[in-house]
């Protein structure tokens, strides 16, 4: 078997087994893993730019923020149908993405990320400002009967999970191909050698910018997404701890792996939920764990896998 | 953290004689019953399993200390008492971080892992909005501790109730008669610029103007501010009161620097304790607040005209007359809202009673027999004073207190009547479906 067909085989029965687990899972942890999709594709949107093209920001929150406030407004302002919600949503992480882009990427390296955390905060404290409509730091509830797409109850555990599996299989079926089109093969190239790659006569901005804004732009569905489906916009999804969440769960996971998003959120998940039934001090645990990682995988779990095992994973 | 706690039942000696003879006569007939009838015998002896989403970290983290404590010396008192419908109360206690996002996990974890049979006990307005669709959709009881309007507005749904603590709406209605006749009818408001500011911004605002008084301005504070001298100039001259509501740790250097700006001529001052919850009044830097006005959910200090209630609930919370705990005064209480978790446990005995409750098959008639109570009578199970629940809003209303700082003390300066914190129903949770 050539190695392309052996990353389509793993990579869609990843996707098989997600799908098989919905009849099999405790209704615990099938909430769980719909939870987990919807976050893991915000992971997916966020390596993009981190793990291909190697800019780290510190301010996706922003992004994943304005697909979920994008969607959210437009049903509690507009009274607008679940489906233009979600579009209007991506468009807003859309251009968001391209102004920060076009913006931030004047600037490389530690100062990209202090741009990038700076427009995060804004953003978080513009959600406070308006709160005559956002409702500020309580955000709002999308009600239930909101949440009917196409007669498609949302609310409902299993048209949920399928939702979240859709959600979670187009952004990794994206990346997946991206990095085998010239234009991904490029982002690699500006994540390895910036110089090089621009004396070679690729348009680097160019590519950076579309790479901002493809990032930013799967990181909102991700936030329209698990607004619409768990029935809560609020702000603290804008706050900067979940500009550090997809850094995370991305690092844990292998960045620069089609795969590696996914294991990292899923392992970070378990590892609160768990240690959180063990002692109040879960977050010390989960620390330690991490700097365990870091020490002894620092290219992630996936990313390990590709060192010793699999070299051509992507 | 997960801990599961059975405050130990202790049956009167009447509980076990009439158990001795249930027994005797309940032996012989349980040989006689079919498998089905005998193990639902042994599921209804079964503990309630009750759902605590605890603060145990983020900001909410000294309220949820103190929610803790005072859940725990409630679930006490009723299984001493001889539980609900005669089984124990097991408290399931998970930490939601202050977290939305965390808070709809634990509402799931307790509905689909520790099969419980309510949730109960959140206090942060965001974690209780974040969480109640999923209580909704999941259809668990969910009971909330937050004294925001979110519930009453109809935000929310009809799993949701807040039958144990007033909601901010009606405590600030409340406080506008007592300032317009006794401080002045000339306000500046100083808020934080978020959800919880607003709300006071918005219900004083209409309150004092339907007193004949009026707001002169608005003073929103950004909730990333650490010095505030900066703001005082906006205060106008003929301001009368000054309402303040500040939170967080800030509140220290908010007050000093107030006290800084005004020296010894300041204008009458009235504020919300949330600013002071779990702060010693002592405090070095809060001696400016001397003479200044406070509203108590429910006065921290041991009044002279203390009811037997309120020294029945400190005695079993470990509370001393100061508001602190007994066993370490430095460690104060957050006495205003805590009653709310004792007085809402004694609302889901009642009404688990009314319903006659077994089991998750019977949430929706215990969601049922709370929306048919009314009348709270000041009592053990009330310690905080007289309620009137209304079924339709799921929002309990009660009295308030206002205090004054009188030697370092809070002492009770006036007493709402409940008509005082009564509006208008904005919805009706019982049009909706079970």
């Amino acid at each position: 078997m050539s190695n392309t067909k052996k990353t389509l085989v793993l990579h869609l029965g990843l996707l098989v087994v997600l799908f098989a687990l919905q009849f099999v899972l405790p209704a615990y942890h099938h909430g769980n893993l719909a939870r987990i999709m919807v976050l893991a594709a915000y992971a997916v949107g966020y390596n993009i730019l981190f793990g291909y093209t190697g800019l780290l920001s510190l301010g996706h929150a922003l992004f994943f923020a304005a697909g979920m406030y994008g969607m959210g407004l437009m049903i509690n302002q507009f009274g607008a149908a679940p489906f233009p919600a979600l579009i209007a949503g991506l468009l807003a992480g859309a251009l968001v993405s391209l102004a920060l882009g076009f913006l931030a990427l004047r600037t490389e390296g530690v100062a990209f990320m202090i741009v990038t955390l700076m427009f995060a905060q804004a953003g978080y404290l513009t959600v406070l400002y308006f709160g005559t409509y956002t409702r500020g730091d309580e955000g709002f509830v999308i009600q239930q009967a909101e949440r009917v797409l196409w007669c498609i109850d949302l609310s409902d555990p299993t048209n949920r999970y399928f939702a979240a599996f859709l959600i979670f299989g187009v952004s990794l079926l994206l990346t997946l191909r991206l990095v085998q089109t010239p234009f991904g093969r490029v982002l690699i190239a500006i994540r390895e050698n910036e110089e090089r790659a621009r004396m070679l006569g690729y348009d680097v901005f160019a590519h950076k910018l579309a790479a901002v804004v493809l990032s930013g732009t799967i990181s909102a569905m991700a936030g329209a997404g698990y607004g619409l489906l768990f029935g809560y916009v609020g702000a603290s999804f804008a706050s900067v701890q979940y500009s550090i969440f997809p850094l995370l769960w991305v690092l844990l996971g292998g960045a620069g792996t089609v795969l590696g998003p996914f294991v990292g959120t899923l392992f970070m998940f378990y590892l609160i939920d768990l240690s959180s039934g063990l002692t109040s001090a879960y977050m010390l645990i989960a620390g330690v764990v991490l700097v365990l990682l870091t020490l002894f995988a620092p290219q992630g779990l996936v990313g390990e896998l590709r060192n010793r095992l699999w070299k051509e994973l992507p | 953290m997960t801990k599961t706690k059975k405050p130990p039942l202790q049956p009167t000696r009447r509980d076990a004689l009439k158990t001795l003879a249930l027994g005797a006569g309940g032996a012989a007939a349980a040989t006689s019953l079919p498998l089905w009838a005998r193990y639902a015998s042994a599921q209804s002896s079964e503990p309630i399993r009750v759902g605590f989403q605890v603060h145990r970290t983020g900001i909410g983290a000294a309220y949820g200390r103190w929610y803790d404590r005072t859940t725990m010396a409630a679930a006490k008192l009723i299984n001493e008492n001889g539980g609900i419908n005669g089984r124990p109360v097991e408290i399931v206690a998970e930490d939601d971080g202050t977290d939305p996002k965390r808070g709809a996990e634990v509402v799931e974890k307790f509905a689909t892992q520790h099969n419980c049979d309510i949730g109960f006990g959140t206090l942060f307005s965001h974690v209780v909005i974040g969480s109640a669709p999923r209580a909704g959709e999941l259809k668990l009881p969910y009971f909330v501790v937050s004294e925001g309007h979110h519930v009453a507005s109809g935000m929310l749904n009809r799993y949701t109730l807040q039958p144990g603590i007033t909601d901010v709406k009606s405590q600030v209605q409340a406080m506008a008669p007592f300032v317009a006749s006794n401080l002045g009818k000339k306000v500046t408001m100083i808020f934080p610029d978020f959800a919880f500011g607003h709300d006071h911004r918005d219900y004083f605002t209409a309150a004092i103007e339907a007193q004949g008084g009026e707001v002169l301005e608005h003073i929103a504070i950004p909730p990333t501010e650490t010095s505030f001298t900066k703001y005082f100039p906006k205060i106008p001259r003929d301001t009368e009161v000054i309402y303040h509501v500040m939170v967080g740790p800030a509140v220290l250097t908010f007050v000093k620097e107030l006290g800084e700006f005004f020296g010894p001529q300041r204008p009458e001052m009235f504020g919300f304790i949330d600013s002071l919850e779990a702060v010693d009044i002592g405090s070095p830097g809060l001696e400016f607040l001397e003479g200044t006005y406070f509203w108590e959910g429910n006065p921290r200090y041991a009044q002279a005209d203390q009811s037997p209630y309120d020294a029945f609930f400190r005695e079993r919370v470990g509370v001393d007359a100061n508001g602190a705990s007994v066993s370490d005064p430095k460690d104060v209480s957050t006495y205003a809202h805590m009653f709310g978790c004792w007085e809402t446990l004694h609302v889901v005995k009642a009404g688990m009673e009314a319903a006659g409750y077994q089991g998750p098959s019977d949430r929706a008639k215990l969601i049922e027999a709370v929306e048919a109570m009314t009348d709270m009578a000041h009592s053990n199970a009330h310690p905080q004073g007289a309620k009137v629940f209304n079924g339709k809003t799921h929002q309990v209303f009660g009295h308030q207190y206002i205090t004054k700082v009188t030697d370092g003390k809070l002492l009770l300066v006036h007493t709402t009547s409940i008509e005082d914190t009564l509006y208008p129903d904005e919805v009706d949770y019982t049009t909706q479906p079970l």
